[in-house]
């Protein structure tokens, strides 16, 4: 069974969000969607200072059965992408909520993350994806 | 084994090397190679072999079943093949008269004019070179045309989610940006998600149909009128074509303009990157739109006709008029089937979807729209089998290798877990699709009894389990000497 820790906020197009003591927004895929396309073998990350909007595609993330959209949770500005995950896309298989996150979002709005999921509905929400 | 690897210095097939030496001499100096080109050195005999070799190897519609979801491994007729291959028709310049070229301008005329009565298409060009330039095309026509109104606002292309990639690249590359609609439970369009998306920014919708998921989409004259009501235009993606040959015209449906895959519906080779054909056809609406060069018949004359007749024409597609031996191949098969022909192979490629769906639903697979008429192909989930022994469709996929089947397309579309998507075609008879399902009943029972023989197939084929993930992270294309 896959993995939904209670301490992050879901989309359910099935990335994570976590805010930061700096209140930058760490992003990644849940383990449910690391699970689902299976071991990745690219990464399309946004570079730092793209602006990108909430609910709005902004990274690609392809295995060996699909190419999959990643959505900005929040809307803000990109401060980092994770460099590691260039040679390693693996990572996210392994440890998508540690190591394996994808990027760190300056959000405009901060507020904008009390409006996702938490774990328990993202569950849900995926259980029934999942008919 | 690659030919290189089986190559010795010096060792030549003198019997086969050419009569004349070419003479380099009018090449400037500045052209010519320094040094010899790597080529392999091998006899007439170990070039045979190895080239047989591989033959052998291949896994190929003339040699099993291969139901291919989406992509319709039907039989090629050999008399296509041969018709085509005629020396008049192989030896024909592009460049020659018009005059010398009347035969095979009016195969070409004769193929427009079926293909316009089997779409309800107001008028068709065969030019496209593939099924994703025919898309291409169409998008384009749907720009030209809004342009050409200075209709200049609309940016966006509707795409259902059970789409193609190809449907969102194509709308990429035609510079709109996509719209994702999503798709109800039983696996039509979402309607009340498509009403809240149309608007001043809709330039069309692109819809395949029956879908992807297997079936017919059942409100697709309301679509179309929500569709055009926004003053957007419908797209018909012919990947699906096969299932209502005959039967029901997209033209009939609303849609504007569509693309056919000649290399699916009409039976020539495909697979391995093409060549294809893609022809596109349009309603009155867009025929002005359509690429050159078409055939025309005028006054007991066929002639082609460009830019200086159709002056809102996108344009040319490549130097010439299209794949020339592919179409050949797709008329001299339509004229083989004829009217009949063609509404029986929608009758039975869509019996037969449905003969295997039935069949293995009672063997205990699961059909991912259970409520719903097949199309020509259909979709199992074998997320249970999954659930209960740990084995994954990519095991039974490459399980029914070894009992001599090709698999069928595996997860895709993505939105059933664990799928498989089964496309017998209608070439097939009932024993094979009763092999097949025996085969599928077979590798269930394993599942549960040996799972591991499962997880480790295919085990006699000449190539074990290949490692998809290093093939695809450690690209390795381009063979070299060893020093």
């Amino acid at each position: 069974m896959s993995q939904t820790p209670e301490n992050l906020k879901y989309a359910k197009t099935h990335e994570w969000a976590r805010l930061e003591d700096d209140g930058t927004i760490t992003v990644g895929i849940s383990d449910h969607a690391q699970e689902l396309l299976g071991d990745l073998v690219f990464m399309e990350l946004p570079e730092a200072g793209t602006s990108v909007s909430a609910g709005k595609e902004c990274a690609v993330v392809e295995s060996v059965k699909a190419a999959s959209d990643v959505y900005a949770p929040v809307s803000g500005e990109i401060t980092e992408t994770n460099a590691a995950l260039a040679d390693s896309p693996e990572i996210v298989n392994s440890d998508p909520y540690g190591e394996g996150w994808l990027f760190r979002i300056k959000p405009s709005d901060a507020g904008e993350l009390d409006l996702m999921l938490d774990a328990k509905a993202y569950e849900q929400a995926a259980a029934e994806e999942d008919h | 084994m690659l030919i290189f690897e089986i190559s010795k210095k010096d060792r030549c097939n003198p019997s086969q090397a050419p009569l004349e030496k070419a003479a380099v001499e009018k090449i400037p100096d500045r052209f010519r190679r320094k040094q010899r080109p790597l080529l392999p050195q091998v006899s007439e005999l170990q070039a045979l072999r190895h080239y047989t070799r591989l033959s052998q190897q291949n896994f190929s519609i003339d040699t099993h079943f291969y139901p291919l979801g989406s992509c319709t491994m039907k039989y090629n007729p050999r008399a296509c093949n041969r018709l085509a291959m005629l020396p008049q028709l192989l030896g024909r310049h592009p460049y020659a008269p018009e005059t010398t070229g009347q035969g095979f301008l009016a195969c070409m005329y004769e193929l427009q004019e079926m293909l316009k009565d089997i779409t309800g298409m107001a008028a068709v060009s065969l030019t496209p070179l593939a099924g994703a330039q025919g898309e291409f095309t169409g998008v384009a026509m749907i720009r030209a045309y809004h342009d050409s109104r200075g209709d200049t606002g609309r940016s966006e292309i509707l795409v259902p989610d059970a789409a193609h990639g190809t449907n969102p690249a194509t709308a990429t590359m035609c510079g709109y940006s996509v719209r994702e609609i999503p798709t109800g439970r039983e696996g039509d369009v979402d309607l009340e998600e498509l009403k809240a998306a149309v608007g001043p920014k809709t330039a069309g919708l692109m819809l395949t149909n029956p879908s992807t998921l297997g079936v017919f989409e059942r409100h697709i004259t309301e679509i179309a009128r929500v569709v055009h009501d926004a003053g957007g235009l419908l797209y018909y993606d012919g990947a699906n074509l096969n299932a209502i040959l005959g039967k029901v015209k997209p033209g009939d449906m609303g849609f504007d303009v569509i693309h056919m895959n000649l290399h699916k519906t009409f039976s020539t080779p495909h697979g391995g990157g093409g060549p294809g054909a893609g022809p596109v056809g349009a309603n009155e609406t867009l025929q002005p739109f359509l690429p050159v060069p078409v055939v025309t018949h005028e006054g007991g004359e066929y002639r082609w006709l460009t830019e200086i007749s159709l002056p809102h024409s996108i344009g040319r597609l490549s130097a010439f008029m299209g794949n020339a031996g592919v179409l050949l191949r797709a008329y001299v098969y339509a004229r083989l089937l004829g009217r009949d022909g063609m509404q029986r192979v929608a009758e039975f490629s869509t019996l037969n979807a449905n003969y295997m769906a039935a069949q293995l639903a009672k063997a205990g697979f699961q059909l991912a729209y259970p409520d719903r008429r097949a199309s020509h192909e259909f979709i199992i989930t074998l997320k249970q089998l999954k659930d209960e022994t740990g084995v994954i469709a990519m095991d039974v996929a490459k399980r029914l290798l070894d009992k001599g089947y090709h698999a069928p397309t595996t997860y895709f579309p993505l939105l059933v877990p664990e799928c498989f998507l089964i496309e017998p075609t209608e070439s097939e008879d009932k024993d094979v699709l009763d092999g097949f399902i025996d085969a599928m009943t077979e590798i269930a029972a394993e599942a549960k009894d040996s799972p591991e023989q499962v997880k480790g197939a295919p085990h006699t084929t000449p190539v074990r389990r290949l490692d998809d993930v290093r093939a695809a992270r450690q690209l390795d294309l381009r063979w070299r000497p060893r020093d």
